[in-house]
């Protein structure tokens, strides 16, 4: 493979993880206080808002069910908005972070249900506040499952960075499907499969050893 | 205590005579006034009536256990002292605040002078024993400093000064309660409710935690409430008690007096489980319900009161004129009382049985005929 191929992987690599990361980064900025509502805002709970939690959980399903390569097309107005050009890897970040937010907050939602509803009712018994209560039970509590969903977000976002390739978003997916397909090069697909089988190895890898350091209950069994 | 005010509180439901566990109202800790919780029907489940016309008071200093069957209200109950629930109407008064008038932060502030233990302990897996027992106190708002300070301290109180750093999955289920515990008089809290706390240990360890529990009462006079299904419990740790059932007190008072003159089923119930009182499972099989040609007559009698057990055997011999078998005997002291039962074998047939009901009912001594054997 020339040195030229070889520097458009390294620069695709680099594309991937930029999109990837910042995506992640804002989606778990929006994910995680929203599934944290969504955890706790059900009849009876720390945030009791049925209502809300209805509408939410529509519109997180609804976002869920679009396909990522519809989603992507569809919010290309949304996207000129936010970024100021609809190409490029900057603006694949739009449509990777509304992806990745719905997801997310589904799954820290289910993290956060995994917490024994027995140490809401005790920290209440201490007269701990609800954002106490989030942020000295709820969260440190939940925190393995919280790590193993990010880390499965990003692993999602990896697969999702492949599909911006179609609106001019660069990064891995996009190089094999230009050189891999449409220029028959099977050597140039095959490097871009092992780049993406090595980034998300590492990234469960590391993931999970996280949720294992983090992970209190499991120790002496 | 505010004297005037409870003595001018209207009470809407007031059932049962208004004896108080305190001997007068400025030493209640904790008062119910008039108190029901209704829970609302929802979906297809019907409303439920946890608790009706609760009309009590807990004396200050004082270690009342609330015994009842599961779902009798127990849990409600104590989750109204603590303001973790509401009542539907009536009052609940601790330390002469009315906690179910509170809400936000005044009920906060109100519910640090309430520890509370459970049954599964609740400690947050993520935490070391100790930051599990400065999580009230970071709740509270203490310093860095204080918190380690007073920390120290508890963790001494209980007993597990060495256990400071290791998280609970690492202990056993009374280092756990012990972490309970001190966490729940972290913020030197007057009441401490009890929740089922001895109910997932063994009696060994349940003794130690109650034994530590009657330390803490004595020397802090923290006022105890403990909400347990065992009697045992009760028993050996209570000086008070309220027998809870179907949502209502039916009998509350001196430990040493309910159980010893038990009036409604479920005490009794919880007495006969408590004491064993119970047939041998031997003289059981043994039983026929028609008199045995040479055999004995089967009498259970009931010992309630300091020294009701101790002559009656000789009693009745003495009586008959027959040496009198003693066939099983469960003796038991509660509150400085016994109780328990005997079950006596009387020889000499339909005549000499008669005689020794009759006489054992002349000196008020509860018996019963259990049948006959031979």
């Amino acid at each position: 493979m020339s040195r030229e191929l070889i520097n458009l992987i390294v620069q695709a690599t680099g594309q991937s993880l930029f999109m990837v990361s910042v995506a992640a980064l804002v989606a778990t900025i929006l994910g995680l206080p929203l599934g944290i509502f969504l955890a706790t805002s059900r009849k009876g709970e720390l945030f009791a808002a049925p209502p809300a939690n209805g509408i939410l959980g529509v519109i997180v399903n609804a976002a869920r069910s679009t396909p990522f390569i519809i989603l992507v097309v569809a919010i290309i107005p949304f996207t000129r908005l936010i970024a100021g050009t609809s190409i490029g890897s900057g603006a694949a970040i739009v449509p990777l972070t509304i992806a990745a937010t719905p997801f997310i907050a589904r799954l820290v939602e289910a993290a956060i249900r995994e917490v024994d509803a027995g140490l809401i009712e005790t920290a209440s018994s201490f007269g701990a506040s609800p954002l106490q209560i989030v942020f000295k039970v709820l969260i440190p509590e939940a925190l393995p499952g919280l790590v193993l969903a990010l880390t499965l977000a990003v692993v999602s976002l990896l697969g999702y960075s492949a599909m911006v390739g179609a609106v001019g978003g660069g990064g891995l997916g996009d190089l094999g499907i230009r050189y891999g397909y449409q220029r028959f090069m099977p050597e140039m697909m095959l490097a871009v499969v092992v780049v993406l089988i090595a980034l998300v190895q590492t990234v469960q890898t590391a993931g999970d050893y996280l949720a294992r350091r983090v992970n209190r209950r499991l120790r002496n069994r | 205590m505010n004297v005037h005010q409870s003595l001018t509180t209207a009470q809407p439901i007031a059932p049962l005579p208004s004896i108080s566990l305190a001997s007068d109202a400025s030493d209640a800790m904790i008062r119910f006034e008039g108190v029901s919780k209704v829970y609302p029907a929802y979906r297809d489940k019907p409303s439920v009536h946890a608790l009706q016309a609760i009309d009590f008071a807990i004396a200050r200093g004082s270690i009342t256990g609330v015994i009842g069957r599961s779902g009798a209200g127990k849990s409600s109950l104590v989750r109204l002292i603590n303001g973790l629930e509401k009542p539907s109407t009536g009052r609940v008064v601790v330390d002469g605040r009315e906690i179910s008038a509170l809400a936000g932060r005044e009920l906060r502030l109100a519910q640090r002078s309430i520890g509370m233990i459970f049954q599964h302990f609740n400690l947050l897996s993520s935490r070391t024993a100790a930051d599990n027992i400065a999580l009230p106190l970071e709740i509270a708002g203490w310093s860095r400093a204080d918190i380690a300070v007073r920390v120290e301290e508890l963790l001494a109180l209980v007993g597990i000064a060495d256990k400071s750093d290791r998280y609970p999955s690492e202990l056993s289920g009374g280092q756990k309660q012990r972490i309970g515990i001190a966490r729940a008089l972290a913020t030197r809290p007057n009441v401490l409710l009890s929740d089922e706390a001895t109910s997932a240990l063994d009696p060994q360890t349940t003794r130690a935690i109650l034994d530590l529990l009657a330390n803490i009462n004595r020397e802090l006079g923290v006022t105890i409430v403990l909400i347990t299904h065992e009697m045992s419990v009760v028993r050996q740790l209570a000086k008070e008690v309220a027998v809870i059932d179907g949502g209502h007190v039916v009998e509350r008072g001196r430990v040493a007096d309910i159980f010893t003159h038990p009036r409604h089923p479920v005490t009794q119930a919880f007495l006969s489980e408590a004491i064993g009182d119970s047939v041998p499972v031997s003289l059981a099989s043994r039983l026929s319900p028609q008199p045995v040609a040479g055999g004995k007559a089967v009498l259970r009698v009931q010992v309630r009161g300091t020294e009701a057990g101790d002559t009656v055997v000789a009693r009745v011999s003495r009586e008959l004129s027959h040496d009198v078998a003693l066939l099983s005997a469960r003796i038991d002291e509660i509150g400085g009382q016994h109780v328990g039962s005997l079950i006596l074998g009387i020889p000499g047939g339909e005549a000499a049985a008669k005689q020794a009901l009759a006489y054992l009912s002349q000196h008020d001594i509860l018996v019963e005929r259990l049948g006959y054997v031979a």
